[in-house]
């Protein structure tokens, strides 16, 4: 019996998406707004990385949505993870004297390839999210690679996480109260190509990057605790 | 189009190798080299951006979440051979 049912739903599943995918042109261009971003994105926003400029600028509000699923994530984690008594994390095997003299060499120059990914996200790609990403895959590093390393300073972290999410969302609200728009671009556009352009964008991105890195980071540290 | 021919057919192999791993550890660096081949392609179509993304996160951070947790689980097939 439950096998019927299975394969009826799987049938009507199928026919929806066969009925869907039939009536669709494959290979052109599905909607107009795409041409409307090139041809009018640098102009509009300053950014000369369209990509950003519709993630941050045209389409901020969805980032913004991205950023709290991610944080909600974070949270979750953390709240399964919890445990009353903490235990002191051991000390762990000593690794090689190659390992770790590589890893405190890296551990820098991938916090600075991290920020530097972060900071020209509107200039080339990149952004936020990967740079975050680059710097939380720093910490892993650490963790693994550094044995004197006694874990990271969570509360540290929460204060970066909470003050770049606080950041994101003032610098939207202050967009509604001087333009009437929430996440309206209020600062001067400047020059394309230069660092200091295309207004909000970067105070964003940058404010994105110390997030998601301080998050990620933050899961990689409850997630290798020793139980 | 050969070195894009190469790399899904590559990539194709990876990804039913991955399901049919016994051994977790095996199947989760397949995945990865899933994900680091997605990143590669995604470069040759002129996607920077979720190049990096995918790179950064899909096989780097997904891979060491999961060896975590992997190390944190017990087997329970012992019997059987380790493919």
């Amino acid at each position: 019996m439950r096998k019927i049912i299975s394969i009826i739903l799987l049938a009507v599943l199928i026919i929806g998406i066969v009925y869907c995918v039939r009536e669709m042109p494959f290979g052109e261009a599905q909607s107009r707004v795409r041409g409307y971003y090139v041809s009018n994105g640098v102009r509009q926003t300053g950014a000369t990385n369209i990509v950003t400029s519709v993630v941050v600028n045209y389409r901020g509000f969805d980032t913004l949505g991205e950023v709290t699923v991610l944080f909600l994530a974070a949270i979750g984690l953390s709240a399964v993870l919890y445990r009353e008594e903490k235990k002191q994390r051991k000390a762990g095997r000593k690794s090689s004297l190659i390992l770790y003299t590589g890893c405190r060499f890296l551990f820098p120059l991938i916090l600075l390839f991290g920020t530097y990914i972060f900071v020209h996200g509107h200039l080339t790609p990149g952004g936020g999210f990967q740079g975050g990403a680059i710097i939380a895959s720093g910490f892993l590093l650490t963790m693994l690679g550094c044995w004197k390393w006694g874990g990271i300073n969570k509360v540290a972290f929460k204060i970066t996480e909470s003050f770049a999410g606080l950041v994101f969302v003032v610098v939207g609200l202050l967009g509604l109260l001087y333009s009437g728009y929430f996440l309206m671009n209020y600062l001067p556009k400047g020059l394309p190509n230069e660092l200091f352009s295309s207004g909000i964008i970067p105070v964003i991105y940058v404010a994105i990057g110390f997030k998601v890195g301080s998050e990620l980071t933050g899961v990689l540290d409850n997630l290798i605790e020793e139980p | 189009m050969i070195l894009e021919i190469i790399l899904v057919s590559v990539m194709l192999v990876a990804a039913i190798s991955a399901g049919f791993f016994k051994n977790l550890l095996n199947a989760v660096i397949a995945a990865g080299f899933v994900s680091f081949i997605a990143a590669i392609l995604f470069y040759l179509l002129h996607a920077p951006d979720v190049a990096m993304a995918e790179a950064s996160i899909g096989a780097a951070l997904t891979v060491a979440i999961f060896i975590i947790a992997i190390r944190k689980t017990k087997r329970h097939e012992d019997d059987e051979e380790n493919n």
